[in-house]
């Protein structure tokens, strides 16, 4: 948590008979003062300036600080346990067995390249009208490649999933590197994609995001109950298009990624023609069945298309360096 | 004038409102300053008027009408206690389904309204279903099996949902299925057939301390709940924790992992129960655990590449079963090994229950195949539970014309 306040400071009296709504309306001016919305901050929080002495100035900021400090400190590691990368948990067994020459399509191994190729599809392709999914592999073929790795030949149907419900065939290479923390390489063609055209719904959200006056934020899309207003929904495929970034370069063999859920987007204010947006999403890995919490910086506009700025991995443990599920070298 | 006025009006005193019904041209009469709310507009000169009157202006209409001689009865005393009334059925409808016939399967549910699912659905068909408690979960809730019988000393068939707990689409379709049994008996000639040479086990919640944790505070999670010792991670894989294969690599040994083993084989009491329960039963046919996502419908082995010695059989009646799935809605299901299709998985329920002589045993991933994941949404509940039923009829009806 970013505790700078760039040329804005504020009084904070923390009375102890509110102590919980001031932690928490403190937590909030904090986080809109780090995303540089100082103009919302003033609106957004209603409070009691007093114009305190020095002695008590100093006093009440430290409490206060210290507090939030504490308060944060303890929510980070009082609810969540350590799970640091492990080395002995990994399903490289299944490496050593994978198939090489013809794959049955609807098994894993055929699968999950499909997948990797349906995640750089949505790189290039995605947009908050626009997602694809694996509809189905009709043929895949594996090969040992010389530089050490594995190339899967791929012919597949994606569905459009956020409007159109259209079929794509697609066909593509998919190169799994051996090598540490390369990220697979994709050579993908499909049909005519252009098909589909979002470019009204597009502009009308653009437009619509980018003048207002106030930002966008929202929590756990969808619910618990696979509930997300149509608001929301635009804001949902466009995590997905993010998510995939990540998806694609942390992919291998033994990895199997959807996104579960956006835990939270908040809308950053921005001098570029972009709609800037902050997510926290949890992804999905079927393999080692594990949740992980990414945050990410993407923008996005009609032009230009999604682009992630920022992206990182939030450890449920302080010292793990890595997300938990395995890699092909250890 | 008199002319213009017919007859029958109904008139109300009340408390705080009445209805007054008049056949009368009101067109021609104003209230002012009146409050007046026609329930059934002024039309045409023979045809009533319905008349709702606050209290405060009670008086006024009363003598208004008194002076014009417009006949007029009382509909509804007071309009308030029915408000109140209807206030109240709606309350105990949202929170307290009466029936299972009341009970709402379009959303999901917690803990709580689930038994309480099971209790009425027992209490409603006492002749052929039951509740067996086969044990306790680490916090000690009750791990409840629904026994569907129609005769004593019957082989059985098993079925559980919720083992993992974050996969809610299942406990909402095995209330679902719960139903569909009480209600196809005696009418579905199939379903009749098999439940009268077959008892059926259903486990709606295998995982109910990890459902209450879903609810209060993490969907996500999908263990059980008990602590590890010398370790802040919480839980048991319960689908990794069975003796076939155990503690293979398709599991982990890591207590924060996702899919740790546990301790020891059978460490978990939600596991430890069923295999209790199955081996002191002796006479189970099938074994069908019932998971989300990934719409595959899945046999022996997750362990090994060996073959299953029913390899071919149990192949084309998943292939049979998922056909069948599909013609409903189109959902494509993909079958097979657990090992060759979805991954290698070491102490899962399938693999032992088939080591046990349980032929027949399956496990079921339902919808979707990742673009909502375990957050389906509830509107998918109901075309899950149907379809699924579908393969799951094939299965028991392949089961009913092949004993063994």
């Amino acid at each position: 948590m970013d505790l700078r306040l760039p040329q804005y400071s504020e009084v904070w009296i923390c009375e102890a008979a509110g102590l919980q709504q001031c932690f928490s309306e403190l937590q909030l001016f904090v986080q809109l003062c780090s995303s540089g919305k100082r103009h919302s901050v003033s609106q957004a929080l209603h409070k009691q300036h007093i114009p305190p002495s020095g002695a008590e100035l100093w006093i009440m900021k430290t409490v206060c600080w210290t507090s939030v400090l504490a308060f944060t400190f303890l929510q980070l590691t009082a609810a969540l346990p350590c799970v640091p990368a492990d080395p002995a948990h990994t399903h490289n067994q299944t490496e050593l067995e994978m198939a090489t020459g013809e794959l049955v399509p609807t098994h894993f191994p055929a699968r999950r390249a499909a997948k990797v190729a349906v995640h750089y599809l949505n790189t290039r392709h995605g947009s908050p009208f626009r997602v694809f999914g694996l509809q189905q592999v009709h043929k895949a073929t594996a090969e040992d490649v010389d530089a050490g790795g594995r190339k899967y030949s791929l012919d597949f149907s994606v569905t459009e999933w956020a409007r159109s419900k259209s079929v794509f065939r697609c066909s593509a290479v998919v190169l799994f590197s051996t090598a540490q923390k390369t990220p697979p390489d994709v050579q993908l063609q499909c049909e005519d994609l252009q098909q589909i055209n979002t470019a009204p719904q597009e502009e009308a959200f653009y437009h619509r995001y980018s003048t207002s006056d106030s930002a966008v934020s929202a929590l756990n899309i969808p619910d618990s109950h696979g509930n997300m207003s149509q608001d929301m929904e635009p804001f949902w495929h466009l995590a997905g298009v993010s998510a995939s970034f990540i998806m694609l370069r942390e992919s291998s063999e033994n990895t199997e990624f959807n996104m579960a859920q956006v835990a939270s987007v908040t809308q950053q204010e921005t001098s570029e023609k972009q709609l800037m947006l902050k997510y926290h999403l949890l992804l999905h890995d079927f393999v080692s069945q594990e949740i992980l919490h990414w945050q990410l910086l993407s923008c996005w506009s009609p032009e230009r298309g999604v682009r992630v700025l920022e992206m990182q991995f939030l450890p449920k443990c302080p010292h793990a360096s890595g997300p938990p599920y395995s890699t092909p070298d250890q | 004038m008199k002319g213009l006025l017919v007859l029958t009006a109904l008139f109300v005193a009340v408390f705080g409102k009445f209805i007054l019904q008049c056949d009368i041209n009101l067109y021609n009469i104003h209230f002012p300053h009146v409050q007046l709310d026609f329930w059934m507009n002024p039309a045409r000169e023979s045809l009533p008027v319905d008349l709702h009157v606050p209290f405060h202006s009670l008086q006024a209409v009363r003598a208004f009408l008194a002076y014009n001689q417009i006949p007029y009865h009382i509909m509804i005393e007071n309009v308030q206690d029915l408000v109140d009334e209807e206030q109240l059925q709606m309350l105990k409808y949202r929170g307290f389904p009466r029936s299972t016939d009341d009970f709402v399967y379009t959303t999901y549910h917690d803990l709580d309204s689930i038994n309480s699912f099971m209790d009425m659905l027992v209490a409603e068909n006492s002749n052929m279903v039951s509740k067996i408690v086969i044990g306790q979960s680490y916090e000690n809730r009750p791990l409840n099996v629904l026994k569907f019988s129609t005769g004593a000393n019957r082989p059985g068939i098993w079925m559980d949902t919720g083992l993992h707990s974050r996969e809610w689409i299942t406990h909402a379709s095995g209330i679902w299925f719960a139903k569909k049994i009480v209600t196809d008996y005696g009418r579905d000639p199939v379903l009749t057939d098999i439940l009268n040479s077959y008892d059926i086990f259903l486990e709606i919640v295998a995982n109910p301390d990890g459902l209450a944790y879903t609810h209060s505070d993490d969907r996500m999670w999908r263990k059980t709940r008990k602590p590890n010792p010398g370790s802040s991670c919480v839980g048991v894989d319960p689908n990794r924790n069975w003796e076939t294969g155990f503690g293979g690599p398709g599991s982990s040994s890591n207590p924060c992992s996702q899919t740790y083993h546990g301790p020891s084989i059978h460490s978990e009491p939600e596991v430890k129960a069923i295999v209790e329960f199955v081996k002191s039963h002796g006479n189970l046919k099938a074994f069908l655990s019932i998971h989300s996502y990934s719409q595959m419908l899945l046999y022996p082995y997750g362990y090994t590449h060996t073959a299953a010695k029913d390899q071919a059989e149990l192949h084309e009646l998943a292939r049979k079963a998922t056909s069948e799935l599909q013609s409903l809605y189109n959902t494509a299901y993909t079958y097979g090994s657990i090992i060759t299709t979805i991954y290698q998985a070491d102490g899962v329920t399938t693999d032992w229950a088939y080591e046990q002589g349980i032929k027949y045993s399956y496990t079921f991933e339902l919808r979707d195949t990742g673009r909502y994941g375990f957050i389906l949404p509830a509107d998918q509940i109901l075309p899950t539970a149907e379809e699924t039923w579908l393969a799951l009829m094939v299965i028991m009806e392949h089961i009913k014309n092949n004993p063994y």
